[in-house]
C-alpha cells in the first residue's frame, strides 16, 4: 500500500510535469497545425536558463525573499525569456516558412530543434548540470513509512493552480474562445474580427513560458539536467498531447497526468528498463483504436 | 548554366551522356582520392541508399515516417544475429535482411496504415523508439543490450574478401546504382503513378478505383526492404551494431535528405544525402559549432527553396513528347 501511494504521488509529479509541456505542444497544434519539434528543447532551455539564475542570484535572493521566493523568482525569469525565444523562433523560423505548406514546417522545426539543443550545448557544456543543493527544497512530511517531500507537494499544487488557470483562461474568456475558434477555422475566425496574429503570439508566449517553468521543476525535482534532455521529455509530452486528443486543452493536462501515473506504476510494479516500451506502445494502441484520443479531438483533419 | 540544364532536361540523348560521365566519375573516383574521402564516399552511399528507401515511403506516397530508422536497425540486427550465430554468410544475407524487414513493416505498419499526416508520424517515432528500446534491453539475450553485437563478419564474393575502403565503396554504390534506376523506372509505371496519386489526393485516389491501403502498405514494405539492405551493408563494413546507432537523430536525418533533395526526386535524394553526409565533414574545422549551423541551415533551406533543392518535375506534354521523340 505504500508503495502504491508512493508511486502514485510519483506518477502525479511526472505526470504534472508532462502535462505543462503537452499543454505548449497542443496550443501551438491547435492554432498552427504544426508540431512543434522545438518544444522540448525550449524545456530544456528554460531548465538551463533558471540554473543560471540562481547560480547567479540565489544566495542574494534566499537572503532576501527566502529560498521558495527565490525559486518562484527563477521560474519567472526563466519563463519570461523562454517565451522570448518562442517568439523569436515563430518569427523567424515558421511565420516565413509556413506558406510553403507543413512538410517545410516540419523541417523547419527539427532544424529549430538541432539548433536550441546544440546553442545549450555550446553555451551550457556537453556534460550534465546539477542543481546544486542550496537551492532545492530537502524537507518532507513523514506520515507512518510514507515520505513525501514539500517539493513535491509544492510542484503539484501550483501544477493545479497554473492548470486551473490556463483552463479558465481558455474555456471561459473571451480571449480563450477566440483562441478556440481560431484553431477550429482561421478563416472564418479572422472575418468574424479575431487578431489571429494576436492568437499565435499568445501560443508562442504561453506554450514555451510552461514548458520553461516544467523545466525548472524537473531540475529541482531530478536536480540534474542534460543538453538533450529536452526530448524525450518533448516525445513522451507528445504522447500526452495524444492520449488527451490533440488540440484539446483539458486533454493535454488530463493525458500528462494519465501518462505519468501509468510510468510511474509499470517502473514501481512491472519493469523500469521497459517502462518507455510500454508508453510508446500505448500510444500505438490508442491511435489504433481510439485515433482521437481518449478525450476526444476538437480539431479534425479534413479531407 | 541554365542554358546547359534546360537542354539535358529536354535532350535525352545529352542526359544520358551526363549519367555516363557521372558514372566515370564514381568509378574513378576511388583511384584518385584517399582512405579517407574514399570510406566518406562509402557512407554517402549509404545514406542514399536510405535516403532512396524512405523516398519510396516519404517522397512517393507522402506518409510520413520518422522512425526510419526501425527498419534500419532490423535489417542490421538480422545480418548481425544470422551471422554470429548460424554462419550464414554476410553477402548471402543481403536478400534474406531485405525480406525479413519487409516482413517486419509489413506486420508492424498494416494496423496503423489508415493513419493520416500528423498520427502517422507521431506512431513511427514511437515505432523507432520502441524498437531501440527492445534491442536495448536485450530480449531473450539475443541483442546484446547496449554493447550490440560485434564479430560480424566482412562479405565475401569467392575467394574475394570485401576488406578495403575501395571495395566497400564500390559495393555500396553498384546496389545504390541498381536501386536508383529500378526506383526511377517504378516511377513511370501504374504502381508509381498509383503512389503519386495518393501523395496528391488520397480520396481521389480512392474513387478512382486505386487500392490506397494495398499500395500504402507496398510503399512501406519496398521501402523498409531497402533499409534492411542498407542495415545489412551497415553491418558488413561496421562489423558491429548497437542500439545507439539507431537512434531517433537518425531517422530525422533520412527524413531531411529526403525533404532536402525534394519529395519523390531520385536525383535530389543523392544532393540531399551529400548535404547531410558531407556537411559534418566540410565543418569540422568549425567542430563544436557545426550542428548549430546544420540547424540553421536546415530552416534557411526550406525558406528559400521549400520545395527541396532538386524537385522532381512533373510531367508535362512537352516532356513526354521529348521522350517520345527520343525513342523514335
Amino acid at each position: 500500500m505504500v508503495t502504491f501511494v508512493q508511486q502514485f504521488l510519483n506518477g502525479l509529479t511526472i505526470g504534472s510535469f508532462y502535462a505543462f509541456i503537452a499543454l505548449g505542444y497542443s496550443l501551438v497544434y491547435a492554432i498552427m497545425k504544426l508540431i512543434n519539434f522545438a518544444h522540448g528543447d525550449l524545456f530544456a532551455l528554460g531548465s538551463y536558463v533558471a540554473y543560471s539564475f540562481l547560480v547567479w542570484a540565489s544566495a542574494a535572493l534566499t537572503a532576501a525573499l527566502g529560498l521558495w521566493g527565490a525559486l518562484a523568482v527563477a521560474m519567472v525569469v526563466a519563463g519570461v525569456s523562454v517565451a522570448i525565444a518562442g517568439l523569436l523562433m515563430e518569427r523567424v523560423a515558421y511565420r516565413p516558412i509556413y506558406p510553403a505548406g507543413r512538410l517545410p514546417a516540419v523541417v523547419s522545426a527539427l532544424g529549430v530543434s538541432i539548433f536550441i539543443e546544440n546553442f545549450i550545448m555550446l553555451v551550457w557544456g556537453p556534460r550534465y548540470q546539477a542543481y546544486r543543493s542550496e537551492f532545492v527544497p530537502v524537507g518532507y512530511f513523514q506520515i507512518g513509512e510514507l515520505r513525501i517531500s514539500i517539493l513535491q507537494v509544492v510542484i503539484l499544487i501550483s501544477a493545479v493552480i497554473l492548470l486551473g488557470f490556463l483552463y479558465w483562461l481558455i474555456e471561459k474568456t473571451t480571449f480563450g474562445a477566440a483562441v478556440r475558434a481560431t484553431a477550429q477555422d482561421r478563416a472564418t475566425a479572422a472575418l468574424m474580427g479575431i487578431d489571429f496574429r494576436k492568437v499565435i503570439r499568445f501560443v508562442f508566449t504561453v506554450g514555451p513560458a510552461l514548458g520553461a517553468i516544467a523545466g525548472v521543476m524537473v531540475g529541482l525535482y531530478y536536480r540534474q539536467i542534460s543538453f538533450s534532455m529536452g526530448w524525450i521529455y518533448g516525445l513522451k509530452a507528445f504522447v500526452a498531447t495524444i492520449l488527451g486528443g490533440i488540440g484539446n486543452i483539458p486533454g493535454a493536462m488530463v493525458g500528462g497526468i494519465l501518462l505519468g501515473l501509468l510510468e510511474a506504476m509499470f517502473a514501481g510494479y512491472v519493469s523500469a528498463a521497459w517502462k518507455d516500451v510500454i508508453v510508446f506502445a500505448v500510444l500505438m494502441l490508442i491511435l489504433i483504436f481510439r485515433p482521437t484520443g481518449l478525450l476526444g479531438e476538437k480539431v479534425a483533419e479534413k479531407v | 548554366m541554365r542554358e546547359i540544364i534546360a537542354g539535358l532536361r529536354n535532350d535525352p540523348r545529352a542526359r544520358r551522356i551526363a549519367v555516363g560521365i557521372a558514372l566515370a566519375l564514381m568509378v574513378a573516383f576511388p583511384f584518385f582520392a584517399s582512405a579517407y574521402w574514399v570510406d566518406v564516399a562509402f557512407y554517402l552511399g549509404l545514406y542514399t541508399l536510405l535516403g532512396l528507401s524512405l523516398n519510396v515511403i516519404l517522397g512517393e506516397v507522402g506518409l510520413f515516417n520518422l522512425g526510419h530508422a526501425a527498419f534500419w536497425a532490423f535489417g542490421a540486427y538480422t545480418t548481425a544475429i544470422l551471422n554470429t550465430r548460424f554462419d550464414i554468410p554476410t553477402l548471402a544475407l543481403i536478400p534474406i535482411s531485405a525480406l525479413a524487414t519487409a516482413g517486419f513493416a509489413w506486420l508492424v505498419t498494416s494496423p496503423i496504415i489508415h493513419l493520416r499526416g500528423d498520427y502517422l508520424c507521431i506512431v513511427t517515432i514511437a515505432l523507432g523508439e520502441i524498437v531501440r528500446l527492445a534491442l536495448n534491453n536485450d530480449p531473450g539475450g539475443i541483442t546484446g543490450g547496449p554493447n550490440g553485437i560485434f564479430g560480424i563478419d566482412r562479405p565475401r564474393i569467392g575467394g574475394l574478401v570485401i576488406n578495403t575502403p575501395t571495395e566497400f565503396y564500390f559495393l555500396v554504390w553498384i546496389i545504390v546504382v541498381i536501386c536508383a534506376w529500378a526506383l526511377l523506372r517504378l516511377q513511370n509505371s501504374r504502381i508509381g503513378r498509383a503512389w503519386n496519386y495518393i501523395r496528391e489526393d488520397e480520396l481521389a485516389a480512392e474513387c478512382m478505383g486505386v487500392d490506397v491501403r494495398a499500395f500504402k502498405l507496398l510503399a512501406f514494405t519496398l521501402g523498409a526492404a531497402l533499409a534492411g539492405v542498407a542495415g545489412n551493408l551497415y553491418a558488413a563494413k561496421m562489423m558491429v551494431v548497437s542500439p545507439e546507432s539507431f537512434t531517433f537523430m537518425e531517422s530525422c536525418l533520412v527524413f531531411m535528405i529526403v525533404l532536402l533533395g525534394g519529395m519523390g526526386s531520385v536525383p535530389g535524394t543523392l544532393l540531399g544525402a551529400l548535404v547531410v553526409s558531407l556537411f559534418p565533414e566540410l565543418f569540422r574545422p568549425l567542430a563544436r559549432y557545426r550542428m548549430l549551423i546544420f540547424g540553421i541551415a536546415l530552416v534557411a533551406v526550406m525558406y528559400f527553396k521549400p520545395a527541396g533543392m532538386w524537385p522532381r518535375r512533373r510531367a508535362t506534354f512537352r516532356s513526354v513528347i521529348g521522350r517520345e521523340a527520343g525513342k523514335a
